[in-house]
């Protein structure tokens, strides 16, 4: 086999295919798209090493234009396809390109499992609440009383809250971006890299033909820093274009508080991440508009064993316990008997 | 053999040889009669019968005691001559209660045993039996042979001091019946009580006390004159070699072991628990040190798209499910037949449609697995003809699935994955090579570029350099595999998908036919009718009718000689366990009319339905002329 890639050679060029992007004109996947390729030169991994797994909908094209290896598979199934590649080659570097109705809906079964058994894979959701690829019909993540091409009167579904919902599954990684973010959303991504186990990542994409202006009331020039929240490890909890906003806990909730007149930011909530409990991440997760700013930033970041490092070391242990199986061996176990070709 | 009897109570009665016997025991889902059955078998089996065993128990696991559902029955067969089923008709029943009785008489010969434990025969399980008086007492059992005893009663006082509380006594009665079976067949009790010492190694007062009730249920018939004959069958003459007893789903995790083992690729099992399929699983989890993992997925579809991401990765990616898991199954069974990727997939057949009868068998799936997929899907079928057959067509599912990159169907029922036979060890240098090699050379690369013989597109994993690429379930473009809506293009993909999986016909042995090559009547079969064929179509050759047979393996493609076979017929039959699912697939293919026989009843066929049809179409036949 010819060796390894010599590092350090790639460049963000290295991850571009020869594949036409086939995205809308002005979609949100374009930004996410180069943000990644900018990451994965700087991980100092060979490119073979990295396979990136899909399933189905606008985001789930996202392998045809990464020069890697790439598996589009089949609605929802993404991180089931990953978890076996992974179990099987746990050396790989798996990431996975998904949406909100990939898998928040017909996938949300496999999200939960995976997140739970905390598979070595990075899932990177793009949420931009709304069906694209299907032209325009509500998203699990859609607001209340959404009006789409299913719901012309308006959805009567609640909403699902992606993080909640991973940290409800045990997620040990569990962070929030927005595409054109694009410093904010590398930083995300290089997070999401060094985290052994899953790595749940939301990301708020524009789909700028079917949901267009979904996020403005954060992404807006003027509207940002009154109406977003970063969470950085270890500091306060303050925002606000004058930094004069702060969140408190007040009982077993969180609250705006308006700094100064004695109010400072030692009376606002230090972000961990790191709190086994994930009760606060929780809280953070529930920060939305209108009445909060929308908190991005890394929630929760604790160090578990991988899945696939419990199955390779019980496969070694029992390894250990039993020796090397020895197929001949194996055939002839148990009650066995010897025919010499006469009756007894 | 160490007894409490005093020798001159003993009784002398040298054993009438018999050439074979059936026995069923039955009682209740909490009798231990699976267990009970599957010792006499184990015992036999060393003993040197050749055998076929026909476990029959109840989908839940345990229906209210004394009732019908509840009822749980294990019959085998064992004969000193080689067979090929569990069995018609049993010349023995071992009825644990009278709904035990009840449900499993019609099946006794005239003239059989039954062997009843009297303590249960009272009137509150007869109420829950539905008899309205004692069968034992109103002469509905004239014409058997009648035999009771209070297997209850004897069980507690053998086991009197012991210090068992009264429900493990009470568990260990089924020991005491098969020890009446050991000592009317002639059988040793050594086995059983090896068995029972490595069982309970951690609870030796357990282990004791079932050996104590097994020697004493021998004992009871040594001392009393409750059985006036005793049997004894003889050795079979196998074909020389070293045996062990195995039932379809322990060769079948065998086989893929094996198989592992010989391609030189890790083994991963994808799987949800599910009836009749779990056994593998199972099996497959206690062999990590042979590098296999295995993956309790959350669900059927999580299982096989974690075996196919495992195949994507170098794995040899399996999954195991039953008909209900496999419909769930098919759309990613379909991204395996587009990215072209090995994968097995075992489908261990049951009872439907839906759940239907989950612990039942059926030959329900071949029309599922064979078209059961959106567009033209073509994916190889083999089939398991016996329990020791599951181990040899594993190794020839994964051989065609890694030489033409391709998922395979690999068909079993829960016949033959329950019941169980003598299987003779294979060799190890003498199974399939299947060793293979990923592509590695970059220079050229195209990921679907393909072999001219076998056209199948290069195997190659992630993390070799330079191989990087793109696969998925949109259609690709010839040669290269990127995604291409190319009209001409996709024409020319399904052909040659469709093309890929024809080609296998040149690769698998052609139909052997047993009997005449050419004459009045063929019976052909496919998966566990085997034996009830074979059986059905050897003794109606020993009456001298004009009758030959022959059975598919390969049931996609099938073998190329297949047509020329039915045309050297005038007849063809094809006894099936659904309604003519291979018929449909023949006649369509080949235009040849097919006599079919169907039986679904969730029980495996017996000889002489299968010799009665035949009898019946030769019957006609000579009208006819």
């Amino acid at each position: 086999m010819p060796t390894e890639t010599t590092l350090p050679t790639l460049t963000k060029k290295d991850f571009q295919t020869d594949q036409e992007v086939r995205w809308c004109p002005g979609c949100g996947d374009y930004a996410i798209l180069s943000a990644v390729q900018q990451v994965f030169p700087e991980l100092g991994i060979p490119r073979e090493k990295f396979v990136v797994v899909s399933g189905i909908g606008c985001s789930s094209r996202f392998p045809y234009y990464m020069n890697t290896f790439g598996f589009h598979s089949i609605h929802g199934r993404a991180p089931a396809v990953a978890t076996g590649l992974k179990l099987s080659r746990p050396e790989l570097e798996v990431w996975i390109a998904t949406g909100d109705g990939d898998a928040m809906s017909i996938g949300g079964n496999h999200l939960i499992h995976t997140l739970r058994r905390n598979v070595g894979v990075k899932i990177l959701m793009f949420n931009n609440r709304i069906y694209g690829l299907t032209k325009g019909q509500y998203s699990p993540t859609s607001e209340l009383g959404k009006k789409t091409k299913s719901t012309p009167a308006g959805s009567v579904d609640y909403p699902f809250n992606p993080l909640s919902l991973a940290l409800g599954a045990g997620a040990t990684f569990v962070a929030r971006s927005v595409d054109i973010f694009q410093a904010h959303l590398r930083d995300t991504l290089r997070r999401a890299a060094a985290h052994k186990g899953t790595a749940f990542v939301e990301i708020y994409q524009n789909c700028n033909i079917f949901n267009d202006k979904a996020f403005t009331y954060m992404t807006d020039k003027e509207a940002k820093d009154d109406n977003v929240l970063y969470l950085e490890h270890g500091k306060p909890l303050v925002y606000g274009k004058n930094k004069d906003k702060g969140i408190r806990m007040r009982g077993t909730e969180m609250e705006v508080v308006q700094l100064g007149d004695g109010v400072g930011p030692d009376d606002c909530v230090v972000w961990d991440e790191s709190l086994d409990n994930p009760a606060t991440a929780f809280l953070a997760a529930q920060l939305l508009p209108p009445h909060f700013p929308t908190a991005l930033g890394v929630f929760r970041q604790v160090t578990q064993p991988a899945y696939e490092e419990r199955v390779v070391e019980q496969m070694q242990q029992e390894t250990g316990r039993l020796g090397l199986g020895k197929l001949d061996a194996l055939l002839k176990a148990g009650d066995t008997w010897t025919v010499g070709g006469t009756r007894h | 053999m160490s007894t409490t009897v005093a020798e001159k109570e003993r009784r002398e009665i040298s054993p009438e040889k018999l050439d074979e016997v059936v026995i069923r025991f039955a009682g209740d889902s909490g009798d231990g009669m699976q267990l009970t059955g599957s010792q006499f078998t184990n015992t036999s089996a060393m003993f040197g019968n050749d055998l076929s065993t026909l476990p029959d128990f109840p989908a839940e696991i345990r229906a209210p005691a004394g009732t019908l559902p509840g009822v749980s029955a294990f019959q085998v067969r064992i004969a000193d001559y080689d067979i090929h089923t569990q069995g018609d008709a049993p010349d023995v029943l071992v009825a644990m209660n009278p709904a035990a009785l009840k449900k499993e008489l019609k099946d006794l010969k005239t003239n059989g045993i039954i062997i009843v434990n009297t303590d249960e025969f009272n009137a509150r399980n007869f109420a829950k039996a539905g008899y309205a008086s004692n069968p034992l007492e109103d002469h509905s059992l004239d014409k058997y042979r009648v035999f009771q005893a209070a297997v209850t009663t004897m069980t507690r006082r053998t086991l009197e001091g012991s210090g068992l509380e009264s429900k493990s006594v009470e568990r260990c009665k089924n020991m005491f019946a098969l020890g009446m079976c050991y000592w009317l067949f002639s059988r040793p009790m050594e086995n059983t009580i090896t068995f029972l010492q490595r069982q309970f190694a951690k609870k030796p007062l357990l282990a004791e006390a079932n050996i104590k009730v097994l020697k004493a249920g021998w004992n009871f018939c040594d001392i009393t004159e409750l059985f006036h004959d005793r049997y004894e069958i003889p050795a079979a003459t196998l074909e020389p070699g070293l045996y062990r007893n195995i039932t379809g789903n322990t060769a079948l995790a065998l086989g893929l072991i094996a198989a592992s083992r010989r391609s030189g690729l890790p083994l991963f099992l994808g799987a949800y628990p599910i009836t009749p399929a779990s056994e593998v699983l199972h099996e497959l989890s206690h062999f990590k040190n042979f590098g296999v993992t295995t993956f309790q997925a959350e669900d059927e579809i999580a299982a096989v798209c974690a075996a196919i991401g495992a195949s994507f990765g170098g794995a040899l990616g399996i999954t195991a499910s039953s008909g209900p898991g496999i419909a769930l199954k098919s759309e990613a069974m379909n991204l395996a037949v587009m990215t072209e990727l090995p994968l097995i997939v075992c489908d261990i057949q049951r009872g439907g449609p839906s759940t239907g009868l989950p612990t039942k068998t059926e030959q329900a799936d071949l029309l599922q697995v064979m078209f059961g997929r959106n567009s033209d899907s073509p994916m190889p079928i083999v089939a398991a003809a016996s329990p020791k057959d599951c181990f040899d067509i594993a190794l020839e599912a994964v051989r065609i699935a890694t030489k033409y990159m391709t998922p395979v169907t690999l068909l079993s029922d829960g016949y033959i994955a329950n019941g169980s036979e003598p299987w003779k060890l294979p060799e190890v240098e003498n199974l399939p090579d299947l060793r293979f090699e990923f592509r590695t050379d970059p220079v050229g690369f195209e990921a679907y570029a393909r072999d001219p013989e076998t056209l199948a597109r290069p195997w190659a994993i992630p993390g070799t350099p330079g191989l990087e690429h793109r696969i998925g379930g949109l259609e690709k473009e010839d040669v290269t595999g990127n995604v291409s809506y190319d009209p001409a293009n996709h024409e020319k993909m399904v052909h040659l998908r469709a093309e890929k999986v024809a080609r296998i016909a040149n690769d698998i042995p052609e139909l052997e036919v047993h009997g005449d090559a050419e004459g009045e009547l063929l019976v052909l079969g496919w998966g566990s009718t085997s034996g009830a064929i074979n059986g059905a179509v050897t003794d109606a050759r020993k009456q001298g009718l004009p009758v030959s047979r022959a059975h598919l393996r390969h049931l996609n493609p099938f073998p190329k000689n297949l047509g020329d076979v039915l045309a050297r017929f005038r007849h063809v039959l094809i006894p099936e366990m659904n309604l003519g699912q291979l018929a449909m697939l023949v006649r369509a293919r080949y235009l040849k009319d097919i006599i079919t026989l169907s039986k679904v009843q969730g029980q495996p066929f017996a000889r002489h339905e299968i010799l009665n049809k035949i009898q019946q179409i030769l019957e006609s036949n000579a009208h006819a002329n």
